[in-house]
This record gives structure tokens, C-alpha cells and sequence, in this order.
């Protein structure tokens, strides 16, 4: 009895083969997205993980400075208090134009003490001899290319033992190139400790325990809210293609009930039918799942460049490229498609379950019953829009922000077709022609069947324009911050600190001024904390992108009596002008004003030049801005490098320094554009599935019509007039939903993710474009159909009247 | 004669001369007179109707509808007569389900441009429809909704009315009447009815009678 069943059950496919593709294209489609963001994420936490591996930190805790940086005397006293630990020194070197993380450690007691050694020994040089004068660099292969092409003081050693883009040196080393004597960024507390040492917080009450638990990686703790961005498009891409397979479930499962009945008469028990519908839609969710597996990998593959390119343009964060096939991604990726495929047929399952046996075919929900499950929509909607609003409102951070977004985008998902009807009604009483008055009518009768592909084209295009708008209103932001920053006309890195003397020196003569532009590299609560030395100069107190201020903030900054720190810093740490920041131990300053800073993601402060020389006396002084009329820049940049030998990629004018950081910031948001258009293309096709799947009973509506005189190419018109008006509804109303989220994302995501909060610009064009697109969408979307329809035989349109049907 | 019939014959795909749905039918149909049409399923009842309303094309021979010969019309131009001058009245009624009963009567009427208010209100009231142009097909029983087809199809004022099997879904008392009404207003209207029954009863009603048998007419 079962096998007949299922062959009576699965035959509905054989007769509807377009249905079958749209229900295993839309789940592939929802898996293949989904696992595709998931496959990046996988890989670059992957990645960080093996790069904190390799480092030898995994696992391991750490002692770190409140504030500053650990002296050596320090890390001694605790050492013969008994303590193994093991100590670190971070920054950021630079051999020619190129920089390199560098990573001074105690080669005889660092975690990785044995992999070096093995390294060092493959090379047949002593493992002492990196110890002494003038010390060797340890480096991933790759990284040992650039390093070995960019000084040849420091032998290289190539090791596979270390991640890609970090230089490892000792400890004396690493404090002579980042001229940071005396100073240990955190201590490594070794695994292996003797018993009864007196506790570390009464040793070291100014350092602070961090767990290995929770001592990940800097890279994993900044990238966290990009991964989260990413998995909330995979949601939303999933979500879109959900709305494919539960119109297709709902309709496969609508136009089997007769069969059902059938079967039922037949005494085949409801259990057993529910039974073997949720087997069938379990093998086709996996057989569909696979299919999205393979197209999300190559999607993966395809996307992950750009994501390595945003990745190291936001965070410094580099990935290591390749893609690699785990089980685990396998396995949760088909498990949400069974998953998706099961919510998305609940609804329609359940109805069967409970389906009398005597039930005639359902027709479909129209009039009272389509206006009471719109109520019930809207009502739905409201309920998840106020929540979404609750949680922002209670709750903080990037999760409760990402919920809001959630509830909201599904709150206006469940609003639509209430909103979408009345806006139909309206033009059917205001068509003044027959023709136009059945096209009102006939679109709103459509709507059931249309509403979830039209929810996820909403979503689609709210997603664009709200991302779309952060994007934008960024690049806009980003390009005055520009403007404020670059101010000098000509910017020059010179070799080393004898070279900037010299220039700075024949520029004083040549009489241009030359503003040095030189940092001193710390930690402030264990993150890292770069302090920059301004000289003082009008071109600052006119430019300088001053978020918040005192009203002397300059005089006060000039003095070396007050400190400016940049955004991410005080939105991090509560920080506003007035506050007391304490910039390393025992230095201590009043904010005198927040400046904005979307160059990077760390924490930044700018001091006056003598007060920064006066703690960090040996910083490197290789690196100037020029302030030079606009028609003397080439002719200043060719003196230059005929005087000093400097290469042309040391030299940089403001408008190629500026293009270059525009294309990065361009290059940044490549995948968010690419998954842009990926959601839109997911929900075009939605609609398309939609208008195919409605294609049967439609047929019986658009016969009379055409038996009263309307031609075939005036319905095919239509189809394409009423796919139109549904997705210019839709558009209009994705528009606010869409500058929601735009906000949402500027004053929430970005301000958790980044740390930056940025001024929200409206980009009309850019609407105008997609409301083009979207009916683009709508129209390519209605062209099979309707071409469908113009050529149709009037035999099939007769059989709609034919008693023998 | 409104419609004329010479002659003609419809094959469907697959089919043979000898087993064509239609072969060599002819008749005519003067305005204000009424024909049945009669025969067991499968007889080519429906296909002769449906080629006398322009909905499909015949294989040879000719049709003539008010004057205009359909072969080689466009499919523009048997749009525009269908518009015009032919009604049809099916056995699904076939209304449009997005339109309440009001503009379900109006539509055709309204698509050709021939809409008479004052006559619309005749015929509703004469169908006892006056109180229902409210409401939707879906809550209208199956008699009103049959009734408002037919007023749909006379509010044109057609030439021609072709009604398939117009009361086969209504029982005995129903049907009467509503054949009853029909033929009222047919006459009233001056329409030449060609009418599609498998009921000996209803045909009797009629002026005139033909019996299709494999296709073929008797």
C-alpha cells in the first residue's frame, strides 16, 4: 500500500515538472546562498584561528596593561616570583613602502620556541644566531619574499609554522625596529605552572587576567560584527529563497488534495499520507540541498577574494585564500535546507493534516478570505515591527541591532499585502475605462498568490536601498573625511630617519613647510593604541574632522595640556571631551575634542609633536605632508626626488593618495555589492516562479475575457501591466523600509561594528535606478508568461469552457 | 441571417478526415430566431459553437457572422467582433471572480462601447439581480450567478448569443425559469440565439432544432 501511495503521491511531479524545478531551484537557491556565507565565514575564522595557532596564543591566557605597555622590569619581577610567562611585543614595522606585523617574542621560551629552532636548523644556521646582532626575522614563506626584497640588514627564515603577513624576531630585535625599549605589549601565561604562587592580581594589580577562553584573537574579536553582517545576508538571501519554496509546497500540496481525497477514500490512513509527502519533501530538500552545496562553494570561491580584499581593507585581517570542503558546513548546510524545507511547508502540511476527509479542492483565498488573512498579516506585522522596536530600545549592542533589523524587515514583509490591497482598490476606483477597472480588480484578485514573491522582492529591494544608502552616505562621509585629512598637498615617506632629517631640512630652506607625521605604537586596555604628533598648524585647526569639542580645543591640544582622541576610541570606552584619558602609564590628559577616523578600526590619539617626543623620544620621523601651492606640486615632487633619490611610490600627491583610498574603500564593499545583487536576482526570480506556478489558474480568469473580445496580445499585455504594478507598489513601499534600515545600519550596526557613527545622505538617483530595476525585474519576470500567453492556442483557452474539461 | 454556417469542417490534431470533430456542418440562424443544438458527447456541439463565436478557426468552409466572413480575419478583428456583436453564456458561467456583479454586467457591454445604463437596469431587474450588484461571484448561488451571465451576455445588445449548456448546472425549477427569462429577453432584443443543450426539454423551447452525430449534422 505504501509504495502505491508514494508512485500516486510523487506521479504530481511528473505532471508538473516546471513546479518541481522551481521548488528544487528555490531551496538550492536558499542553501546555496546560505552555505556560500557560511563557507566564507568558516574560512576566515579558520584562518584566524590558525594564524592565533601558529602564533603560538591560542588557548593560552594573557596578562595584559590597562593602559600602555609592560615593562621589562615588570615582566622580571614576576618571572622570579615564579610565574612562567612568556613575553610579547607587538607593532607594526616598515622596510621601504610596505608594512609588516611584527611579533618579538623570548625565542627560548615562546610556545613556538621549538618551530623556529626546527626552521632555523633546515637552514643550517644556529638557532643562537637570531639572538645576536643583528638578528633574524622569522616569516610564513610568502611573507619572507616581501621582507627579503624590502632589507637585507635582518636575515629572513622561512617557516610554514607561521601565518602569512607577520614577522616574528626576539624580543631585542623587535624592540630595536619598533624603537620601543623596555616595553612588552602582554605577557603569555604558560600552561605548565608550579604550585602555591602567590595569585597574579595581588602580584600585578595594574594587569589585567584574560582568560584563554576568551582571549581570542584581535582579528577574530574586530572581524565578529563583518562575519555577522555576512551571516545576516545569508539569512536574508535564505529567507528570500524560503518565500519561493513555501508558494510552491503550498500550491503542490493545493493541487493534490483531490488526489489525497482519493487516496484517503481508498483507505490509504492521513498518518501515511502526511508520512510520505514529508519523506518526498525531505529527499527533494536534499537532493536540492547538494545542488546548493555545490553552486554555494563555487559562489564562495567566486566571492572570496573580495571578501579577503574587505576583510584586510577594514581590518588589516588577511585570509589565506583557498577554499577547503568541511564536513561540518556540509552537514549544517543541509540540515538548514531540511530545516527551511520544513518551515516553509509547515503551514501548508499542517493544513492537510487537518484536512477532513470529504474536503472539496481548496479554491483559492479570495475576497473575504484573502482580506482576513491580510488583516491577520498586518496585525502580525505590527506586533513584529513594535518588538523589533522593544529590543532596540532595551537592549544594546549588535545582536539586539540585528534583531530590530530582523523584526522589522519581517514586520514590513507581513505588512505588504494588506498595504499593497489597499493601494490596488484605490486604482480600481479611480479607473475610469473597463479594460483598466478588470486590470485593478484582476491584480488584487492575483495578490494571494503573489504576496510572498512580492515579500521577498520588498525585502530585496529594502536591502538594497538601505545598504545601498550606508554604502553611499559612507563613501560620501568618507570623501569629505578625505578632504579634511589630506590637507597637505604632497605627502612623502623617505628611507630612514637620516633622509627625513635631510628633507625636512631642504624643505625648511627651500621655505616650504613640511608637517612630519610620526606615532608611537601602545596598547589601552589591551587593544591596540596608536599616538599620533601633530605640529601645529592652521591647516588643523580648519581641517581637522572634529566630531566634539571644548571651544579651545587646539590651544589646549598645541600646549600638550590636552589630548584629541578619534571616534571608535571613545565610542569604545565611553570617552567625550572633558574626560581624563590616560594615554600609558603615569601620562595622563583631558580630551580636548573626538575627531572622526574611518581609516581603520583601532583606537587613535593625537598629542602635540613635543609632548609625544617628550615619552616616545625615538620614534621614527620618516613620513611628510607638504603644504605647497597646486601649480608648484609636480615641479616640488621631480626636486625632490632628483635631491633625495626617493622613489616615485614615496612620493604622492593629495589627489593620487585620495584615489588610492577610495579604491580601497571600493574594493571594501565589493562583496556587499555582489550579495546586493545576488538578493535581488534570488527575489527577480521568485516572482518569476510565482507568475509561472499561478500560470494554470490563470487561465480560467483570463478566457471570458478574451471570449469578450479582448485579444490574446492585450492579455499578454496585461500580465506584463499587472507585474508592473505589483512590483512599482512594492518599490514605493520598499523605499521607507529601506531608509530604516539605512538608518538602522549607520546609527546602530556601523556604530557596534565599527565603532563609527556616520551622517545618513538620501541618494534619489539611486532609487529612481532601482525602482527601474525593480521593474526590469517585473517585466523579465512576466515576459515568459505573457509571451506564453500571446501565442497560446485558443483550444487551450477554450478548454476552460468545455463542459468535457 | 446573422449566422450563417456552410460547410464546414474541424480537425483536431491527430484527427483524420474521416474521424474530424466536424464534417461538413451547415446552418443558418436568422436575427430574433432561435436554433438548439443537440448530440451525445463528443458530437463537435461545443467545437461548432466555439467556431461560431470566433474563439476558434475551422479547417474549410465558411462562417459568416452579421455579414463579415472569419476566415481571414485577424485575430484583432475576431477580437473586435466577438466584442461587438457575439455573447457567450457558458455552462461555469465564467465570471470574473476580482469583479462584483454590478461591473461582472457592465464588462463586456463596456469593452465594446456599447453600454446602455437604462438597459442594464432592465435586466437586472427582469433577472431579479438588482439587489446583488454588490456583492461577489463567490457569494452569489449558482442560479444568480448563471443569471448574471446571461445578463452579462444580452447587456451588449449581441447579434449573435451562443450559450453552452447555460442551465446544466442549475436543477429542473431553476433551469425552467431561467431558460424561461433568457428567451424573454432574447426575443425582446431582437438576438438570434444558438444554443447548446443535451436536454430534449430545453430544446423544445426552441424555434428550431439540430442534432450533431459524429460530427455530422442531422
Amino acid at each position: 500500500m505504501t509504495a502505491a501511495a508514494f508512485l500516486a503521491i510523487l506521479s504530481h511531479w511528473r505532471r508538473h515538472p516546471l513546479q518541481l524545478a522551481t521548488l528544487i531551484a528555490g531551496l538550492a537557491l536558499a542553501a546555496g546562498l546560505w552555505s556560500a556565507v557560511q563557507a566564507i565565514n568558516a574560512e576566515a575564522r579558520a584562518s584566524y584561528a590558525r594564524a592565533a595557532e601558529q602564533l603560538g596564543t591560542a588557548g593560552v591566557a594573557r596578562l595584559i596593561p590597562e593602559s600602555g605597555t609592560i615593562s621589562v622590569a615588570r615582566y622580571a619581577s614576576l618571572r622570579r616570583s615564579g610565574w612562567q610567562l612568556a613575553p610579547v611585543l607587538e607593532g607594526v614595522i616598515r622596510f621601504e613602502r610596505q608594512n609588516f606585523d611584527i611579533m618579538g617574542v623570548d625565542l627560548l621560551q615562546h610556545p613556538l620556541a621549538p618551530a623556529l629552532t626546527k626552521a632555523a636548523e633546515a637552514e643550517a644556521v644556529s638557532p643562537l644566531e637570531a639572538l645576536l646582532p643583528p638578528g633574524r626575522i622569522f616569516a610564513h614563506p610568502e611573507t619572507a619574499v616581501h621582507l627579503a626584497a624590502s632589507q637585507n640588514v635582518h636575515p629572513v627564515t622561512e617557516t610554514e609554522a607561521l601565518p602569512p603577513g607577520v614577522a616574528l624576531a626576539d624580543l631585542s630585535l623587535a624592540s630595536r625596529l619598533l624603537r620601543r625599549p623596555d616595553s612588552l605589549s602582554y605577557l603569555l601565561v604558560l600552561p605548565d605552572q608550579a604550585q602555591g604562587l602567590k595569585p597574579l592580581s595581588d602580584l600585578a594589580p595594574g594587569l589585567t587576567l584574560v582568560p584563554a577562553s576568551t582571549a581570542a584573537s584581535e582579528t577574530a574579536r574586530l572581524t565578529d560584527s563583518f562575519h555577522l553582517n555576512l551571516t545576516a545576508f545569508g539569512l536574508l538571501s535564505f529567507a528570500v529563497g524560503l518565500f519561493i519554496v513555501q508558494g510552491t509546497i503550498a500550491l503542490s500540496l493545493e493541487q493534490r488534495r483531490g488526489m489525497i481525497r482519493t487516496l484517503r477514500s481508498l483507505g490509504v490512513p492521513m498518518r501515511l499520507v502526511s508520512g510520505l509527502i514529508a519523506a518526498e519533501l525531505a529527499f527533494l530538500a536534499l537532493a536540492a540541498g547538494i545542488a546548493g552545496l555545490a553552486g554555494g562553494y563555487l559562489v564562495a570561491a567566486v566571492l572570496l577574494p573580495g571578501v579577503n580584499a574587505t576583510l584586510a581593507g577594514l581590518y588589516g585581517a588577511p585570509v589565506d585564500g583557498s577554499l577547503s570542503l568541511r564536513p561540518g558546513w556540509v552537514l549544517s548546510g543541509l540540515a538548514m535546507t531540511l530545516g527551511g524545507t520544513f518551515l516553509a511547508g509547515a503551514q501548508s502540511l499542517f493544513a492537510l493534516w487537518r484536512m477532513p476527509l470529504l474536503a472539496a479542492p481548496a479554491t483559492h483565498a479570495r475576497g473575504q478570505n484573502a482580506r482576513r488573512s491580510h488583516l491577520a498579516g498586518a496585525v502580525c506585522g505590527v506586533a513584529s515591527i513594535a518588538g523589533g522596536v522593544l529590543i532596540l530600545t532595551m537592549f544594546q549592542g549588535l545582536i539586539s541591532g540585528f534583531a530590530f533589523l530582523g523584526a522589522l524587515m519581517l514586520g514590513a514583509a507581513l505588512l505588504l499585502p494588506l498595504l499593497i490591497s489597499t493601494g490596488l482598490s484605490l486604482g480600481a476606483r479611480l479607473a475610469k475605462r473597463p479594460f483598466a477597472e478588470w486590470l485593478w480588480a484582476d491584480t488584487r484578485a492575483q495578490l494571494p498568490g503573489m504576496s510572498l514573491a512580492l515579500m521577498a522582492l520588498l525585502l530585496a529591494l529594502a536591502a538594497n536601498i538601505g545598504v545601498g544608502t550606508m554604502v553611499s552616505s559612507f563613501r560620501l562621509t568618507f570623501t569629505g573625511w578625505l578632504d579634511q585629512r589630506l590637507f597637505a598637498e604632497v605627502y612623502v615617506t623617505t628611507a630612514s630617519d637620516v633622509q627625513g632629517t635631510e628633507l625636512a631640512r631642504w624643505l625648511d630652506a627651500q621655505g616650504i613647510k613640511a608637517l612630519s607625521r610620526r606615532y608611537h605604537d601602545t596598547r589601552f586596555k589591551g587593544a591596540p593604541l596608536r599616538i599620533y604628533g601633530f605640529e601645529d598648524d592652521t591647516a588643523y585647526r580648519s581641517n581637522w574632522p572634529l566630531l566634539d569639542a571644548l571651544p579651545d580645543v587646539w590651544d589646549q591640544a598645541v600646549s600638550g595640556q590636552a589630548v584629541l582622541v578619534n571616534e571608535q576610541l571613545a565610542r569604545r570606552h565611553g570617552l567625550a571631551p572633558g574626560d581624563r584619558f590616560e594615554l600609558e602609564p603615569g601620562w595622563q590628559l583631558p580630551i580636548a575634542g573626538v575627531y572622526s577616523d574611518y581609516g581603520n578600526p583601532h583606537g587613535q590619539a593625537m598629542v602635540s609633536m613635543p609632548s609625544l617626543l617628550e615619552h616616545a623620544p625615538d620614534i621614527p620621523n620618516r613620513q611628510f605632508g607638504l603644504r605647497v601651492a597646486s601649480h608648484d606640486i609636480s615641479g616640488l615632487i621631480n626636486s625632490i626626488r632628483e635631491e633625495f633619490d626617493i622613489p616615485r611610490k614615496n612620493i604622492t600627491d593629495q589627489a593620487t593618495a585620495k584615489a588610492r583610498s577610495l579604491a580601497v574603500f571600493d574594493r571594501t564593499f565589493v562583496i556587499t555589492a555582489a550579495l546586493n545583487l545576488l538578493t535581488l536576482g534570488v527575489a527577480g526570480f521568485a516572482l518569476l516562479t510565482s507568475l509561472l506556478t499561478l500560470w494554470n489558474q490563470r487561465l480560467p480568469q483570463l478566457a471570458p475575457v478574451w471570449a469578450m473580445g479582448l485579444t490574446r496580445r492585450q492579455l499578454a499585455s496585461a500580465e506584463i501591466l499587472r507585474s508592473l504594478i505589483l512590483a512599482a507598489f512594492t518599490a514605493v513601499l520598499a523605499l521607507p523600509l529601506g531608509l530604516v534600515l539605512a538608518w538602522a545600519l549607520l546609527s546602530v550596526i556601523n556604530v557596534e561594528a565599527f565603532g563609527w557613527k556616520l551622517p545618513m545622505y538620501l541618494f534619489p538617483l539611486d532609487w529612481l535606478r532601482l525602482f527601474l530595476l525593480a521593474l526590469l525585474a517585473a517585466v523579465i519576470a512576466a515576459a515568459l508568461p505573457a509571451r506564453r500567453l500571446s501565442r497560446i492556442d485558443p483550444a487551450e483557452l477554450l478548454r476552460v469552457f468545455t463542459n468535457e474539461r | 441571417m446573422v449566422l450563417t454556417i456552410r460547410n464546414v469542417t474541424k480537425c483536431y490534431p491527430g484527427q483524420t478526415e474521416e474521424t474530424a470533430v466536424l464534417r461538413g456542418v451547415s446552418l443558418d440562424l436568422a436575427a430574433g430566431s432561435s436554433l438548439a443544438l443537440t448530440g451525445e458527447s463528443g458530437s463537435g456541439k461545443s467545437t461548432l459553437l466555439h467556431l461560431a463565436g470566433a474563439l476558434d478557426q475551422f479547417d474549410s468552409g465558411e462562417i459568416e457572422i452579421a455579414g463579415t466572413r472569419l476566415s481571414g480575419l485577424s485575430d484583432s478583428q475576431r477580437a473586435a467582433l466577438r466584442r461587438n456583436d457575439v455573447s457567450l453564456v457558458f455552462q461555469q458561467f465564467n465570471l470574473i471572480p476580482s469583479l462584483d456583479t454590478g461591473k461582472n454586467i457592465a464588462l463586456h457591454a463596456r469593452l465594446g462601447g456599447t453600454w446602455d445604463e437604462g438597459w442594464g437596469m432592465r435586466l437586472t431587474d427582469r433577472l431579479g439581480l438588482s439587489g446583488l450588484l454588490e456583492r461577489y461571484p463567490e457569494q452569489l448561488s449558482g442560479g444568480q450567478q448563471q443569471r448574471v451571465a446571461i445578463a452579462r451576455a444580452l447587456a451588449v445588445r449581441p447579434r449573435l448569443l451562443l450559450a453552452d449548456e447555460p442551465t446544466g448546472n442549475l436543477d429542473e425549477a431553476a433551469s425552467a425559469a431561467v431558460m424561461e427569462l433568457m428567451l424573454d429577453l432574447v426575443r425582446e432584443s431582437g438576438t438570434a440565439l444558438f444554443l447548446v443543450t443535451h436536454s430534449a426539454a430545453i430544446a423544445q423551447l426552441l424555434d428550431r432544432r439540430l442534432h450533431l452525430h459524429h460530427g455530422m449534422a442531422k
